[in-house]
């Protein structure tokens, strides 16, 4: 322990860490896309949001000093773009999946086009708080520097569950995602519910960009993403649209992305590329496990193109 | 359409003939503008390899009567094919900079047996005598700068353990990570250094995470063989661990942590390349050479190394710059599974084509190449 070490008991402690670290933009993509989509819509675009979140954040962050006015700028990015699928969206005969592959593929082209400028400069990053202090390990401490935004998309899970069981506004979405007829009968405007759901989606999806850049990996790039907006729109799938679920499938995606590099720098050094797989080998597993012939989808939203 | 498209071909092919006709004649002199086109594999200022070709790119720029043209984030299958025609038939040009290693073979080489009249240079490839004779690969010994790297990391290090962030166990990132090992042990027979694979060129949230595990063994002076060293370096300077650089100069990211780096020089030898198609001489084929040819060199020293570590360090690159050389690989190497790999008494110069097929890890790595 003189030099600092602590061995084999690095690998819990990464997982731990990458749990914390690495899960954040998992959740609020999949919390945004578990909104969405209970409302009847899916938004594939949430990487192209998400990249673009990344970048804004960065850019405004940069510009005027201040990283939450970063975090802030991401999310109504984040929330134009969601309009914009929106608004697509609602014309007659318009697939909503197809809306959203064109869309990510226009987010993250123009965040690479708007953000050349930006890999070079250092924007200030958001604060970490130091949730260590009782401990002297220095690599438990590191662990535990978390970042506020984390514990706002922990606290967001259940009050989002909270909300689609006892709320007006949850009653609505369910019930647009449910039976769009249903809604119109009761006099509301199924493509405004949506327009605001995938609003609300693409917020939070542009805040989980505005993590990565402003905090972990903490610098803009054009590989910054590498693919987890679209593994969070998955999860939402993986979670039964349950937002409590989507917290925990944020957290397993985080600490396995963790694995991979842990695992080699404690010795184990065969078979790396395996464990840096091992996120999806495990939606996989589940997804085997889980699924049933008998019956559809438990909790799908009835008016989903995936389901209809 | 399909008649349009043709006829559409033939013009270009034409236009092609003409512009070629004439860069032919006027290349020695540059009476015409003449134009080089560059090709990249990731974005031109990732802080990184790119960044570094693109630096070389801006150099020739300066010069008058060159004309460059580039093109970013170009894959390594068939698209560097269609970029490469496009440069030639479109913009004219007459000598190309495909600069990521998988564009050589089959792309580039068949591009050049396609336009036999201008020239290609390919960097990292291994151009062979069956290759044409208008294609040619260069690449520069950067496993000089990353052992200059190790000296100083070696002596920086206070628990002897370094740490290294590699893509991919190919044979010019295991000589880096040896070269930083070998380069270590001399400034500190004990120290270690654990090698991380990401399983690619840029994975920014696995590169953190490597950076982070490593730190967490007790890993205090890192360094990395990706395409962006940005996310290595900014998050092991958070958490209070040295850094060397890789690519380029990093040290505006981390100006108290960053030691020193291995770095391209892509900036003196482009010039270099285009004066000598200018006077007429033809560029060897197989071009390669290290801080004495200025292809790489190192960084500045940052405030934190040592006067002892800055003589070592500062006497080695004289072996360097000397006409005799300096070998890294001397004979009587051992790999990190206690296997001979160079047989005692040969030792391999820097210009050993042997070393570019490298395949091990030497003793003092902690890691496996597979």
């Amino acid at each position: 322990m003189a030099d600092g070490s602590i061995g084999l008991w690095t690998v819990p402690l990464a997982v731990l860490g990458g749990a914390i670290r690495v899960s954040t933009p998992f959740l609020f993509v999949s919390l945004g896309e578990c909104i969405t989509e209970r409302s009847g819509r899916i938004n594939l675009g949430l990487e192209g949001t998400l990249v673009m979140g990344a970048m804004s954040a960065y850019g405004i962050s940069y510009l005027t000093g201040s990283p939450w006015l970063g975090v802030f700028a991401a999310g109504i990015t984040g929330a134009l773009l969601g309009a914009l699928h929106a608004g697509i969206c609602s014309l007659p005969r318009v697939n909503d999946i197809a809306v959203g592959i064109a869309l990510m593929l226009f987010g993250t082209g123009l965040a690479f086009y708007l953000g050349k400028p930006l890999i070079e400069p250092t924007a200030p990053r958001l604060p970490a708080i130091d949730f260590g202090w009782w401990s002297d390990i220095p690599q438990l401490r590191a662990a535990l520097r978390i970042n506020v935004m984390f514990l706002i998309g922990v606290a967001l899970a259940p009050i989002l569950y909270w909300a689609f069981r006892t709320t007006r506004w949850g009653l609505l979405i369910r019930t647009a995602g449910e039976s769009s007829d249903a809604a119109r009968a009761m006099g509301y405007s199924v493509l405004l519910i949506r327009l605001r759901a995938t609003m609300v989606g693409g917020f939070l999806a542009g805040i989980g960009g505005s993590f990565l850049s402003l905090f972990y990996p903490g610098s803009w790039n054009e590989g910054l993403s590498s693919g987890q907006g679209i593994t969070a729109v998955a999860l939402v799938i993986f979670a039964r649209w349950d937002p409590l679920l989507c917290l925990w499938a944020s957290l397993a995606f985080g600490g396995a992305a963790a694995l991979g590099p842990a695992l080699q720098s404690v010795g184990v050094t065969s078979g790396y590329h395996l464990f840096n797989a091992a996120p999806y080998i495990l939606t996989l597993a589940i997804m085997i496990i889980t699924c049933s012939p008998k019956r559809t989808l438990t909790g799908a939203p009835a008016e989903l193109s995936i389901t209809r | 359409m399909e008649f349009g498209r043709i006829s559409r071909r033939h013009l270009l092919q034409g236009g092609a003939a003409l512009t070629l006709g004439a860069a032919a004649g006027a290349r020695p002199s540059f009476a015409a503008e003449t134009t080089i086109g560059f090709i990249y594999v990731g974005s031109r200022d990732d802080y990184g390899y790119n960044q570094a070709h693109a630096q070389g790119a801006a150099a020739l720029k300066k010069i008058p009567g060159l004309k460059v043209v580039e093109e970013e984030k170009v894959p390594e299958t068939d698209a560097v094919e269609k970029t490469i025609e496009s440069m030639i038939n479109l913009d004219g040009a007459t000598l190309l900079f495909p600069t990521s290693f998988g564009y050589y073979n089959p792309h580039m080489v068949k591009m050049a047996n396609k336009f036999p009249k201008l020239h290609f240079e390919h960097c990292g490839g291994l151009w062979s005598d069956k290759d044409p004779k208008n294609a040619g690969s260069y690449f520069g010994y950067i496993d000089e700068a990353q052992y200059i790297s190790g000296i100083v990391a070696g002596y920086t290090s206070k628990s002897g353990k370094l740490g290294f962030v590699a893509a991919k166990p190919i044979p010019q990132v295991l000589r880096n990570i040896n070269a930083f090992a070998l380069g270590a042990r001399l400034a500190n027979p004990k120290a270690t250094t654990q090698v991380i694979f990401t399983g690619d060129w840029s994975m920014p949230v696995k590169e953190a995470e490597a950076t982070n595990s490593l730190i967490d063994q007790g890993v205090d002076v890192l360094t990395c063989h990706v395409d962006g060293p940005k996310t290595m370096v900014e998050n092991a300077a958070r958490r209070g661990a040295m850094v060397c650089g890789y690519h380029v100069n990093q040290s505006p990211l981390a100006p108290k942590a960053y030691l020193t780096g291995a770095e391209w020089n892509w900036e003196a030898l482009y010039p270099k390349f285009v004066k000598m198609i200018a006077a007429g001489e033809s560029i060897p084929n197989f071009y390669r050479g290290g801080l004495k040819e200025e292809i790489v060199k190192t960084s500045p020293y940052g405030e934190a190394v040592s006067a002892e570590a800055r003589k070592r360090a500062d006497d080695v690159k004289a072996k360097f710059l000397s006409a005799d050389g300096y070998a890294i690989f001397k004979g009587g190497l051992v790999d990190n599974k206690g296997k001979t790999v160079i047989a005692a008494g040969t030792d391999r110069g820097q210009k050993d084509p042997e070393l570019e097929k490298m395949d091990y890890l030497v003793e003092g790595v902690v890691g496996a190449t597979s």
